[in-house]
Formats: C-alpha cells, structure tokens, sequence
C-alpha cells in the first residue's frame, strides 16, 4: 500500500512518527524514505549490516550492539560473535552510501565517500583493522563511542586520530583495550582542535602527557575530559589549568601528598574550573585529597565514587554534605547505611543512585542494607533510577520505598545472596518487589533478586505494563511464573533468565510473543534441547541459538532432546553468518 | 525449587523437642540441623579460638563458632552461607563457598579495577624515596621479606626463634621490623594475621627501625 503513495507523502506521513521504535519498525517496511539525520539503532544479527546500508545509504548516525547484557558477567563465551568489521565495512564499501555522501557533502566536509558521522558500538568485537577502516573512509567523521567492546588496541586509536579530520568525540566506557604504548595522543595532527569529549579513562597503560596537555590546549570546545590512571595529580592541574571550562571530568589517580606544594596546585586548579558539572575517576583516591574537590562540590550534579574504595565513612559524608545539588551518584557500599541518611537529607534532587559492592567474595566491612534504601527514598523523592547492592531486603522496605518513590523508571536490586528471604519475616520478596511494580508505573526496566516465588511474576504480569527489559536469577517456582511475565507485559523487549525453573512449558507456551520482543535469554533453567528445536520449528523466522560450552558433544552427534541447555533466542530477519563452534543454530 | 533455609521455629514446637535441638552446643545461633550436621557441634575453647582465626577444622562448611555462650537470638532463619557470612565478621577469611559463575552481577571491568589495589607502597625509615609492591604477586610472607630484601638490598632477613622476622641492615646493625598500616588505620606488625587477610587488609607497608617499634601491639599467643 505505501509503494502507492508518492514519497513526499510518506515522508509527511513519518514527520508523525516521533518515537524511536516506531520510526524503526516503520523504515524496517519503507524503502529508502529515512532523512537524512536519521538515527539508526540495530542488534548486531538482527539485520544483515549490507542491508542497513543499502537501505539507508544517508544514514549519519549508527548504534550496534552486540553480545547480550548478560554476556558483562561470563555468561557467554567469549567467541560469540559480536562483530563490529562487517558493520563498518558494509557502511565504508557501499556505493548508495558513497554516492549520498557525495550528493549531500558538507561544507567544508569530504566531497564523497560514505557520510557516516557517528559510530556507537556496545558489546561488540572491534579490531584495530576496523577502526582503520573506519578513519579512512568516513571522512566527515565525528564520534566515536565503544562501551564494553574489546578486540583493539591503541593503534587503533591512533589511527582514528591520525584520520578522522573533524573529531569531536572519543568516548572509550569500560572497553578492554591492549596496550601497545602512548603514542596514539601525538597522532592528534595540529591541525584537530575541534574535540568536545575525550574519554580514554580505561586505558590501562602509561600515555603521552605531554602530547595530551598540548591537545587540550589547542581545543577550546573541550567540554568533557576522562583521564586514566597513568595521569598524576600534577598533569592534572596543568590540564585543568588549559581547560577550566570543563563541564565533565574524570581524573586520573587522585593521590598526592596533601601537604605538598602539588596538592595546593591542584586546589587552585579545580578552584578555576567554575562549570564543572560531573566527577569522576578517583583512582588510588586517599582520603586526605578529597579537600582538594570542595570548592565546586556545590555545583556538581554527578559524582562518581565508585572506584574509590579508600574513601569511606566519614570522608565520604563529609564530602557528601557539600554536594546538594547531586542528580546523579554512583557510589561503593561502603558509604553505609549512615553515608546513605546523609545523602537523603543533602541531596534534595537525586535522580540516580547506584551502589556497587565494595567486596565481592568476602563479608566486608560496612555494607548496606535496606535501611540506607528507605532513608533515601524518604530524603530525594525525584528518585528514579536505581542499583542497588546490598545484603539484605525486606518486604517492609521495598513497600516503602514504592510509597516514596512512585516514579521509577529503572529500579535494579541485587540481593547479594541468591534466594535470601526478608530477614525479619522469612519470606519471599514478592509483595516487595508487588509493591514497587504496583506504583511505579512508568517502570522500564526491573532487576529482581532474593527469594521470590511465582506470584512475584503474577504482580509483574499484572502491573508492569511498560515494562521494556526484565532480568531474573534464582527466582521461581515453575513455568507459571514466565508466563506470567510472557503473558502480561504488553511492551517486553528483553527477558534474561539464569538459573530459574522454568522448563519447554513455559518456552512454548506463547511463541508469538518472541515476534514482538527483541531477544530472550535462558541460562541453567530447565529448557531441553527438544525445546529449543520445537521452537525452532514452531517460529522459523526467530534465531534460535543453543549454546553449549562443551564443544565436544557437538561433534559426538546430537544429544538427546531432553538435555538441558544453556541457549539464547533472539529475534532476527536476516541470518548469522559465520557462527563459533559451540553456538548451534536451530 | 527447594528453599535453602532453616526449619521454622513453628516446626520444631510441633514435633517436639528433639535431642539435637536441646543439645547445648557452642555455635552460631540457629546453627544448621539439616541433614548431614557435624556430630561435633561441642568445641572446646582453643578450637573455637583456632577457628576464629581462620582454619578451618571440622566443620565441612568451613564455617564455625566465634560467639562465646550459647546460642540464643535468633530463630534460625538463616541459610548456610549466612551462617558463614557471620563468622566471617569476626575477622575469618571468607569461607570456601562454591563461587557461583557471573554471580552477583558485576562487570569483569569494575572487578578488575577494583582488585588491583593489591598495589601498596613500602617505605623504610631513613630512605630518601619510597617503592610499589604487589601484593598478589606473593604467596605468604616469606616471599614478601624475600622481595623487600631485595628491594631495598642492604638488607638481610634475620630469623628469631620465636618466628618474629627482621631485616637487618648489616653495615650498621640496624634493625629494621617490617609494619604495615591495614584499613582502619592502626600500625600493625608483619606477619600475625594469615596471608590472605593481610593482602586484603594492608594500605601501606613501613620498615620501621626496632627502637621505635616498641609501641605496635603484641603478637597474639601462638
């Protein structure tokens, strides 16, 4: 029907469609009528990458992502897929994309060659070959954004210095890169001076300081700096001292000597840096250093601390007393029950609190529990996203912080051991967790943790109706409970289960669901390989993936079908590709 | 799925009082009946003691007791690894649960950023500039005054008979006796607490000449 319209009506008609997904599944139909300044997002196997770029030649901007969420914890192995060189190649080699670059070329820009300006990747392999591609052939390039990626080293990196002409942003989050020295910061030419963000805190080794504090000085629009931890104190303040109208810092390791002269330095050095919004880095941070931060703590709105675990107790309050103005905070537990008042009578205009765990294996020391919970959701009613790990958890509490904070939208709970009751009841967590899926109702994503039986899944089914991504571990009593949460969540698009009794009954049950959501991901269930295949057979056009990381009962010929698997489905049009050898494909 | 936690306090008034459950034992309150429970639940003193410090005896969940007195208190709604997450608050290592994979869910980038800080400065009184040791790197504290010898190469390890360790400057006949300061701030002696705990434990190490290390806290008796 749409073929039958001229295209400046159909492109009238998507002027309508403002969401993101709409405006997706609706270009996933239309050919070709995407403008230009189009944001794409894409699974990394949910469409062909030659596809996308034939399709939507003028696209500027493109997310893919890769291995699923639970692949962060160990989950998947580490040869899954992921790849990002298809993606880059299909968008550098595409001849639609090189002509609509030429057609539309910036001032100013490349004449020719892909258009490509932005390129996010999360969870994906990246190698130094295709960063190297990528420099060379999109020449308006801008940003480059890897979260959780790995495969490069800092050669890539210099090549995307060394090419890209109108770099604005490098933002590296959490990725693993090898390092293969220093040099890639002098790859910056004179001639860039164009850098709004550079982020390479998780480079683990030493770089060019030098190099670096001539970059920054050259970049007047440099809003946001990430330093590893290879940078000292005393290069800091001499950055700082050439970019004081830093919005967003990441500092290097923050530790010196606080009764030397470089620790005065620093003072004067941040003391200059009036727009500073955000913080974080802290490396090696001592205690005795954190005076040096008070003068701008009244501005800042985000505050990371969590790779500080120095800094504890009453240091951490008390530099918390002068941050009023936080919207975001990422802490370690060891800011304690007593940390976590604090922050409820300070922080008036919290927004986002994530409390990581300070000591993984062993008891620790001051932890929280779920007092520090209810005091902030007393103390910073704009509350409405959270992680939270902690010890404990009560019904009680959660009931409470759901009458507080009736607007989460991201409320994660990890109960540190798996299948821990309410302590003071003995019972499941399900009116718990019913409580805040009852009056958040603008809930999108929910992490469940502690003791919880099939009625949890009943309040789920019930009253999380945006609900858009959910993860479950340890929790369940039969196949009810993911049919409930199948059955009842209108808008799912992620569902992640490990470790959970939910069998082929609840897999089969309502396959057309999986056509709606964007992948599933079953882990140490109770899903047997005569599941997966029925599914298979059942929805052909869903991806149906068995893995099994004993690679040699592939080669012994098929296992029964009542061997249970690990296995992800994921939603996909187009097929895989190449697969490693222990991903079977249904 | 079955739910890893104690009888209630409910069940036991119904069925009466079973022997195991008037039997006075030292051990944690409401300490684990399931089937399979340690015959030994009596300990003398020592043992007790012993197993605060962390060996693990006889029981096989490498848990034990630490609290003196009975039991009292609670109402047993613990599971085991609560049980053990109590005994490791009295100063115990960590005991051997089995690690569950990918549990709790926390990136392998923020483990590893947080587990280097195994990383610790050693200091020697009367040296100009201080060195960087790893802590990890070494298996007990032989290894470690092994480094530190080396390190700081004037030095020899003197032995005494009552296992105390010194480095000895032999040019000079100084001694020096390695300290370390641990998380909460006190300057403690190498070498009294088991390895593993020190490593988790120790900010900074200082080589402090004997005449001023009088003042550290006694070795506990061995």
């Amino acid at each position: 029907m749409m073929t039958y319209f001229p295209e400046e009506v159909v492109e009238h008609i998507f002027g309508f469609l403002t969401a993101h997904c709409d405006r997706n599944a609706a270009s996933l139909v239309v050919q070709g009528v995407v403008p230009p300044a189009a944001r794409l997002r894409r699974n990394c196997y949910a469409v062909r990458p030659e596809r996308v770029a034939a399709r939507f030649p003028a696209v500027r901007s493109l997310t893919v992502k890769g291995k699923p969420h639970f692949a962060d914890f160990n989950l998947v192995p580490p040869d899954w897929g992921g790849l990002a060189a298809p993606w880059i190649e299909a968008f550098a080699s595409s001849p639609t994309a090189a002509a609509a670059g030429g057609r539309g070329g910036r001032a100013g820009g490349g004449g020719g060659g892909a258009p490509l300006e932005e390129l996010r990747m999360k969870r994906m392999v990246v190698s130094d070959e295709c960063l190297e591609t990528l420099a060379r052939s999109f020449p308006n390039f801008r940003a480059l954004v890897l979260i959780s990626c790995e495969g490069f080293s800092t050669h890539g990196l210099a090549a995307v210095a060394t090419h890209c002409r109108h770099l604005r942003e490098i933002d590296l989050q959490e990725n693993e890169i090898e390092d293969r020295g220093p040099q890639w910061l002098s790859c910056f030419p004179e001639s860039c001076t164009s850098l709004m963000s550079l982020n390479f805190a998780c480079l683990k080794g030493e770089i060019n300081v030098a190099a670096l504090e001539r970059l920054v000085s050259r970049c007047p629009n440099l809003r946001s700096l990430r330093l590893n931890r290879a940078v000292s104190v005393e290069a800091l303040s001499r950055i700082l001292m050439k970019a004081p109208q830093l919005v967003d810092l990441g500092t290097g390791s923050f530790w010196v000597d606080h009764r030397s002269e470089a620790f005065h330095r620093l003072i004067s050095a941040i003391e200059r840096c009036k727009s500073l919004r955000s913080l974080s880095g802290f490396w090696d941070a001592s205690p005795l250093c954190l005076p040096a931060i008070y003068p701008i703590c009244s501005n800042l709105t985000g505050l990371n601390l969590s790779y500080a675990p120095a800094i504890q107790g009453s240091d951490l309050i008390k530099l918390i007393r002068h941050c009023w103005k936080l919207q975001r905070l990422w802490v370690l537990d060891c800011i304690g029950d007593k940390g976590l008042a604090i922050v409820a009578s300070t922080c008036k205009e919290l927004q986002e609190l994530r409390v990581f765990p300070s000591d993984i294996y062993g008891a620790g020391s001051a932890t929280v529990t779920e007092e520090g919970l209810v005091a902030v959701s007393f103390g910073c009613p704009k509350l409405h996203s959270l992680l939270y790990f902690c010890h404990q958890m009560t019904n009680a509490a959660l009931i409470t912080v759901a009458n507080n904070c009736p607007n989460f939208t991201r409320f994660r709970l990890c109960i540190l051991e798996p299948k821990k009751a309410d302590p003071l009841t003995n019972q499941p967590l399900d009116e718990g967790f019913g409580a805040i899926v009852r009056s958040s109702k603008g809930l999108r994503r929910l992490s469940l943790s502690g003791l919880l039986t099939d009625q949890v899944f009943m309040y789920i089914g019930m009253y999380a109706k945006k609900l858009e991504m959910l993860s479950i571990a340890f929790a369940g009593d039969s196949d009810k409970g993911m049919l409930y949460v199948l059955n009842g969540c209108k808008n799912l698009r992620k569902l992640e289960i490990r470790d959970c009794p939910f069998g082929d009954g609840a897999l089969l049950e309502n396959v057309a669901k999986y056509e709606t959501m964007r992948s599933l991901w079953m882990s140490s269930c109770d899903v047997t390989l005569g599941g997966c295949r029925a599914l298979a057979a059942k929805m052909p056009m869903l991806n149906v993936e068995v893995i099994n990381e004993r690679t040699k009962a592939k080669s012994r010929g098929s296992p029964s079908d009542f061997h249970k698997v690990e296995k992800c489905v994921y939603r996909t049009i187009a097929g895989r590709g190449t697969t490693p050898r222990f991903v079977w494909i249904l | 799925m079955s739910i890893e936690t104690e009888r209630s306090s409910t069940e036991s008034e119904v069925s009466g009082l079973d022997y195991e459950e008037t039997a006075l034992t030292l051990g944690l309150p409401g300490g684990a009946r399931a089937a399979g429970s340690d015959p030994e639940r009596k300990r003398g003193f020592s043992q007790t003691v012993d197993l605060a410090l962390g060996t693990s005896r006889n029981d096989p969940r490498g848990g034990g007791s630490g609290r003196g007195g009975g039991g009292g208190g609670s109402s047993g709604d613990r599971s085991d690894e609560s049980l053990d997450r109590e005994v490791s608050r009295s100063e115990k290592p960590p005991a051997p649960k089995a690690r569950v994979v990918g549990w709790p869910p926390v990136r392998s980038y923020r483990k590893n950023a947080l587990k280097s800080c195994t990383f610790v400065k050693v200091a020697v009184d009367g040296a100009p500039y201080l060195r960087k040791v790893d802590l990890e790197v070494y298996g007990g504290y032989e290894q470690l005054l092994s480094a530190l010898q080396e390190m700081f190469s004037c030095f020899t390890i003197r032995n005494y008979p009552n296992e105390e360790r010194k480095l000895v400057d032999p040019v000079n006949g100084t001694e020096y006796v390695p300290t370390y300061e641990d998380k909460d701030g006190d300057w403690m002696l190498v070498g009294d607490v088991p390895w593993k705990m020190f490593v988790e434990s120790c900010k900074r190490i200082r080589l402090m000449k004997s005449s001023e290390a009088i003042n550290l806290a006694p070795r506990a008796p061995r």
